[in-house]
């Protein structure tokens, strides 16, 4: 995934997303002759972060390497990466699944610079785009833990959730800051690890989840027939759903590894790791936990508000500001992730409503001050501007009636109106209460808090009928 | 009125001074060593890119610079001339091949920002061996380089541009780059004063990287106080270049002015280079071993050392540095600058054709050695291995220097090679270069220092090397030499009226 710098892994050229191609470039990205990397220290610290996040063992000294080969869009027809002495190793992240908690463990972490991009096709032949190389990449190897698409996607979630937290990455696959390669092998139970095959280029969870099956299902089928599955690597191709291999060129490289001789190892102070640590958020495990026990969250509910930090800290920060927080959770899961997906799609990153407003909504609603169709409505407009909602909801006749005496007169009429429906309660046909709340609600022109009007209702019946 | 030949006789300091009181002007010295270029490059092929205009006009800009009372230096208006390999802003860097012919460098190389800073005039780019892989610039794209000593014999290499240009008097002093003696070897061919500096004195940022973990740039003078001079303009940590160390940019004139004397100094004499099975032609030997008799005249001590793995140094240095190469030459692909096959269906085939037709059979050669060591793995004819025996080297001479001032050593272990003959590049991979690479696997600072003419005059050099932080102590030390035995007058060829067409018969 890519590190949150503002500037490349070995050079200063900035990294933002979507420039004009070619414009975020400099001799050392570029691979001219003469340029020499420099190391960036803040990507170094960030993926010491992402190591300390996922409870991995931040080595003090690591090395930078040289990994070779022939592409377009590898300028030095070398990658600077780190083979022998990766920045991190060990780790763990605990995924929920089905059957209850899971540990993935993580193999090592190692940072490593990106490639070019190359657009394919038109009449100019192949485009290459510089901008994107050099930008600081950590690469995250799990162990052999993952046992099938939905745990690989809860895995995927997981990471990008603790290290979107850490601060580490924005982890948008759309965008290209998390990608995933998956190593997928067959095995009978109890038996030893069968061979594996590499997948690449898949960028969203749906081709992740998609490949997992189509792979597994080649995998069994040839095993079935008796085939040696081949140690290669494979693309996946979201239309027709399955995997290719790749040209025997492109997956048996010999990259011929040595270490790189223009940047001295990288070394990290203790001191520096103790900072780093105590700089790391409260991660969404302990947040959910906080959730629960202090705002008195279910755990599904707890779990959905922590998986990004933005809409934690959001959650957080509203609910401090309302009587009840299971209110502001419910709005903010249900009705507002229903308007963010409406107006931004998948990858939102922030609610254009202040969290004194959202808070001041969720006491109406949970007050009982308005229905939810009013708040519902209530909310909508604050998306668009900021007003105080009970001033809103009084300037549009949205308040619900909870004056007693207008009530009792409401139940009254309602009462005297319908002799019939009266006779028929008496008479034991309870379910009229309904239809008679219907009529008295009717009466107060739907504005009436329906609790209070139920237990009004029920009082004036049974007097009624004593 | 100086005739260009009397200012291109001049060395450096007298360059200064004259700058200095006013008694010449940089236009007129610019002026003499273009004239001096004009006269002679044609026969030496020396240069392989003259900015006459430029470096008018940056002469102009540098008198009216000293006029108005603000020199930026005292080398400000002193012409200079570099390696093709070190990057000039929009100008070709062609490092003698194919492969960059037409290559225009978009940004200036740290170094050359150095002298700008300094106020110093670029007169141009000088001839090599391609990529800085070769030991006589044979192996160029424009032909070699002819030795002002002798037309008909090589001017060495890599840096046979730069040592026949000082020599020859084209440039008062030119920088070069040194991976396993191409500073020092064709200082020694070419009776120049050569500096090797230890590795991270100066940025490399901006010369074409050959082996990243041995390349260094350094000055060709022609003499010790000038190389000095040359150093204080172009040394220094570099933040582009994370090789590049804060504790070696040092004021090397130091030790010069104190009164330098070379009384009661002790030099290793490594008996591996000096003892018969090193391959030392006799001629180089007998002119040497006089020269060592020279130094302790001057009350030197010479002792007998012995640094083992200098047996297998060369060995060692053609394994790193070919495999560096074969990675830092992967980059010319032909895709985003260089020169691209006309010739292709695919892109393998790109590749393999524009390399192919971009580089020489020397530089093939060591991209191919240099692959086959990094697939090599653990084998001992690996990286590994021969990093190892790099390390050892280190810690032999260093425990050597704990005990005298310096090492003594031949630079090249014959004269000039002849142009008539084939070129061979298999001495390469012998013993010939045990000489010149020791500095180089060590990082150590080496000076090659002209101490020894043959009987028709060609020159051989003395190699000097200590301990990391000791060049201005080792230039001191040469300085001391040269001031006690210069080469004598009327035997360089720039005394000598030297049209550049004959030799002088001695």
């Amino acid at each position: 995934m890519q590190l949150r710098t503002k500037t490349k892994l070995f050079c200063s050229c900035a990294t933002s997303f979507g420039a004009e191609p070619n414009t975020q470039v400099c001799p050392v990205c570029m691979g001219l002759p003469g340029a020499l990397p420099v190391v960036n220290a803040h990507a170094v610290r960030l993926a010491a972060l992402a190591g300390l996040a996922l409870e991995a063992r931040i080595h003090p000294v690591s090395r930078f390497d040289r990994k070779h080969y022939f592409y377009p869009d590898l300028p030095k027809g070398y990658q600077i990466s780190q083979f022998f002495h990766p920045l991190c190793q060990g780790g763990r992240l605990v995924i929920q699944t089905g059957a209850g908690p899971k540990v993935v463990g993580i193999t090592r972490i190692h940072m490593e610079e990106d490639a070019g991009k190359l657009l394919h096709g038109g009449e100019a032949g192949s485009l290459l785009d510089l901008n994107r190389c050099g930008v600081p990449l950590i690469e995250i190897v799990t162990d052999p833990d993952i046992a099938g698409p939905q745990e690989a996607c809860a895995y995927l979630r997981k990471l990008r959730a603790v290290l979107t937290c850490a601060g580490v990455s924005d982890c948008r696959m759309n965008e290209g800051s998390l990608r995933c390669d998956v190593n997928l092998s067959l095995r009978k139970p109890g038996a030893l690890l069968g061979v594996r095959t590499e997948i690449k280029n898949l960028n969203s969870f749906q081709s992740v989840e998609r490949a997992i099956w189509a792979e597994a299902a080649r995998q069994a089928e040839a095993l079935r027939r008796g085939e040696p599955i081949l140690r290669e690597t494979r693309r996946f191709d979201p239309v027709t759903g399955r995997t290719y291999a790749m040209r025997m060129k492109e997956s048996t490289q010999e990259y011929c590894f040595f270490p790189e001789p223009d940047l001295p190892p990288v070394l990290l102070r203790p001191e520096t790791v103790k900072d780093l640590r105590a700089s790391l958020p409260i991660l969404p495990d302990a947040r959910t936990e906080r959730f629960m026990t202090v705002f008195g969250l279910s755990p599904y509910v707890a779990e959905q508000l922590t998986q990004r930090r933005w809409l934690a800290d959001y959650f957080e920060e509203t609910a401090c500001l309302a009587h009840n927080p299971v209110s502001v959770a419910n709005i903010l899961l249900g009705e507002v992730f229903a308007l963010l997906k409406a107006r931004q799609g998948e990858e939102t990153d922030g609610i254009p409503v202040a969290p004194r407003r959202l808070a001041a909504l969720s006491d109406l609603v949970s007050g009982g001050q308005v229905n939810s169709s009013a708040g519902k409505r209530i909310l909508a407009a604050l998306f668009e501007e900021d007003f105080e909602p009970w001033e809103y909801a009084r300037s549009f006749d949205l308040l619900l009636l909870r004056e007693e005496r207008a009530l009792r007169e409401a139940v009254s009429r309602a009462l005297e109106e319908n002799p019939a429906m009266v006779a028929a309660y008496r008479g034991g046909k309870s379910s009229v209460e309904q239809a008679l709340m219907g009529k008295a609600m009717a009466l107060t022109g739907g504005k009436a808090e329906p609790e209070m009007l139920k237990k009004l209702l029920r009082e004036a019946l049974q007097e009624q009928t004593t | 009125m100086e005739t260009w030949r009397t200012i291109c006789a001049m060395p450096l300091v007298e360059l200064c001074k004259r700058l200095g009181n006013g008694q010449l002007s940089s236009v007129e010295i610019t002026g003499a060593y273009l004239a001096s270029i004009g006269a002679q490059n044609s026969s030496l092929n020396a240069y392989v890119d003259v900015y006459d205009q430029e470096a008018l006009a940056q002469a102009k800009a540098s008198d009216a610079r000293r006029r108005a009372g603000q020199a930026l230096s005292p080398l400000d208006g002193i012409p200079m001339a570099v390696k093709d390999n070190i990057l000039v802003k929009d100008r070709r860097c062609t490092c003698a091949s194919r492969m960059l012919q037409d290559f225009i460098a978009p940004y200036d190389a740290t170094v050359i920002g150095r002298l700008r800073t300094a106020g110093m005039v670029l007169l141009g780019k000088l001839n090599m061996d391609e990529f800085a892989m070769g030991s006589s610039t044979q192996t160029s794209l424009y032909g070699p380089v002819r030795n002002p000593w002798d037309l008909k014999r090589s001017a060495g290499g890599s840096s046979g541009g730069s040592g026949a240009t000082v020599a020859a008097g084209m440039a008062p002093c030119a920088l070069g780059s040194d991976t396993g003696g191409s500073v020092l070897q064709p200082a020694s061919h070419c009776g120049v004063v050569g500096v090797r500096p230890a590795y991270g004195t100066v940025s490399r940022y901006g010369l074409v990287a050959f082996a990243s973990s041995l390349d260094q740039i350094g000055p060709l003078c022609k003499s010790a106080y000038d190389a000095a001079l040359v150093m204080n303009v172009i040394a220094g940590a570099d933040s582009k270049d994370a090789t590049s160390r804060e504790d070696l940019a040092v004021d090397f004139l130091a030790e010069m002015n104190n009164p330098v004397s070379l009384e009661g100094r002790i030099f290793g004499l490594p008996r591996e280079c000096w003892e018969p099975e090193s391959g030392l032609s006799p001629v180089v030997f007998h002119g040497l071993t006089e020269a060592l008799s020279r130094w302790q005249s001057l009350g030197a001590r010479l002792v007998r050392v012995s640094l083992p793995s200098l047996t297998r140094a060369a060995w060692a240095y053609d394994l790193l540095s070919s495999a560096q190469a074969a990675s830092n030459l992967a980059r010319y692909d032909g895709v985003r600058y260089g020169h691209r096959s006309g010739d292709y269906r695919n892109l393998g085939e790109m590749y393999r054709h524009s390399r192919g037709e971009g580089f020489g059979p020397e530089v093939k050669r060591r991209l191919i050695l240099g692959a086959a060591v990094l697939e090599g793995g653990n084998s001992p004819v690996s990286y590994a291995g021969a990093q190892r025996i790099r390390k050892a080297l280190f810690r032999e001479a260093s425990d050597v220097l704990e005990s005298c001032d310096g090492l003594l050593m031949p630079v090249v272990p014959t004269l000039a090679r002849s142009l008539e003959g084939k070129e061979d590049s298999v001495p390469s991979l012998c013993r010939g270069d045990r000489f010149g690479v020791p500095a180089g696997l060590t990082g150590l600072p080496a000076v090659s220092l002209p101490c020894a003419q043959d009987r028709s005059g060609l020159p051989m050099g003395m190699g000097l090397m200590g301990k990391r932080e000791n060049l201005p102590r080792l230039l001191a030390m040469a300085y001391a030499y040269e001031r006690a035995f210069p080469m004598a007058e009327g035997t360089r060829p720039h005394d000598l009226g030297w049209k550049g067409g004959e030799r002088h018969e001695a």
